[in-house]
């Protein structure tokens, strides 16, 4: 769950870094990209790896999740008022919600390519510039990205907990990390997301 | 002090319970909550009514018989104490108290407010130890400990398996006790010997019983009475890495 977590912390960096090419007037920039990821050999090995950790960290997540469920049948009437990171109690939802953006972003991206959804794959600078002008759909992408930054806050100090990571000094400097992390890299999409919608 | 008690009442294991509401007209502050329980109990027998089952032994903070749920919280509101050690000054007059049992499947109500807690000892049971032959004390220095290590050795070895990390974790996962019974061992040399089979057999053991999953909330060390920390869980996370 850490493992493939950490994978999927590791690979949004990288998808945000392509798709600030976005905001650029020439799409040839960013059809440039996309093209080298849909072709090129070693790429298309780290689609499957991340395809898969995708799928571990999606199924093994509801695993634990029905296990959590089961482990306590009968709840508590006065609640859980346990001081915890506010954020860190809802990561099924948040998971989920962030699940079902992904998708709805399949549809409208990767199974283009894949031949399954009409549309032209050489040209997703356009088909992403079309999804922004459309309201609903910024609205989805922002409210998603917010949740996204919700789950990335906690997902990032918790993986270190999990590999056995816990410091003194390092802990408290890991969650500043998250923080910053949860907070630019959704801020970071949702700043494309908001230009395209409004200034172009 | 006037309060409005709001108590978990079941039978027995199978029975199906309900919150019974008792209201208590002369609460002193000085009392302690379980002198409080006391003082209902008295009422209720004299009246010829069943009185309210609940744990409790020492009553000095140390056994970890006394666990139940107070307003949302193991133990009740005040941080890093036991049920037993909680004064009613803690407490508004007029005040609504929701007492509960823990809850957890590993934990089935035995009646009212005690639950069958002997899913910790069947983990204890597991690993929770160090094979020596028993016999006269050994000479303290012929194995030199670090006085950090020793330390934090200690500060894992305080916990009381009271349950309050299960009450308070959403998931009620088991994880700060065995971290804390790992923890204690670990970091000793005499520890060390039995290390790769404690870690495995206790988590083994743990997941058998049906606790939930530590999904790193950070509840059981808020919650847990005598502050137990969950860097201890990073550690049996270590530990258990390393035993394979």
């Amino acid at each position: 769950m850490a493992l493939a977590g950490i994978f999927l912390l590791l690979f949004l960096p990288v998808h945000l870094g392509i798709n600030l090419m976005l905001l650029k007037t020439d799409p040839k920039p960013f059809n440039n990209v996309a093209h080298f990821m849909a072709t090129f050999p070693l790429i298309k090995i780290f689609e499957v790896v991340l395809l898969g950790t995708i799928l571990i960290h999606i199924f093994y997540g509801i695993w634990v999740q029905i296990q959590n469920w089961l482990a306590r049948p009968v709840g508590y009437v006065s609640g859980n008022k346990a001081e915890t990171s506010f954020f860190s109690k809802f990561m099924i939802w948040t998971g989920a919600t962030i699940l079902t953006f992904l998708i709805l972003h399949f549809f409208n991206f990767y199974f283009i390519r894949l031949g399954l959804v009409p549309g032209n794959p050489e040209d997703f600078y356009s088909v992403a510039h079309s999804l922004f002008k459309i309201p609903a759909y910024n609205y989805i992408y922002l409210i998603c990205f917010v949740l996204l930054g919700f789950h990335l806050y906690h997902a990032f100090y918790s993986a270190f907990q999990t590999l056995g990571l816990n410091h003194r000094i390092w802990t408290p400097l890991v969650k500043v990390i998250a923080l910053i992390y949860a907070i630019v890299l959704p801020a970071g999409f949702a700043l494309i997301s908001v230009t395209l919608w409004l200034f172009r | 002090m006037k309060l409005i008690l709001k108590i978990w009442r079941q039978k027995n294991s199978k029975s199906k319970g309900s919150f019974v509401t008792y209201i208590m007209d002369d609460v002193s502050p000085e009392m302690s909550f379980l002198e409080m329980l006391d003082a209902l109990n008295k009422k209720l027998v004299e009246a010829d009514k069943d009185p309210v089952a609940f744990d409790h032994d020492c009553r000095e903070g140390i056994c970890g018989s006394c666990g139940m749920y107070i307003n949302g919280h193991p133990h009740g509101p005040v941080p890093a104490i036991t049920t037993c050690h909680l004064s009613m000054r803690y407490f508004k007059d007029g005040e609504t108290i929701w007492i509960e049992p823990w809850r957890a499947k590993p934990f089935p109500v035995i009646k009212d407010l005690i639950v069958d807690r002997s899913a910790f000892d069947k983990i204890q049971i597991a690993g929770g130890f160090i094979s020596v032959n028993a016999g006269a004390a050994p000479e303290a220095n012929s194995i030199l400990v670090q006085k950090k290590k020793s330390d934090d050795a200690f500060d894992s070895s305080i916990c009381i398996g009271c349950g309050a990390c299960v009450a308070a974790c959403k998931n009620a996962s088991a994880m700060l006790f065995v971290s804390a019974k790992i923890s204690q061992f670990a970091r000793l040399p005499q520890g060390r010997i039995e290390a790769r089979e404690r870690v495995r057999a206790m988590v083994k053991k743990m997941d058998e019983v049906g606790f939930g999953n530590c999904s790193n909330t950070g509840a059981c060390e808020a919650e847990c009475p005598k502050q137990i920390k969950i860097k201890n869980i990073a550690l049996l996370n270590r530990e258990f890495y390393k035993a394979f």
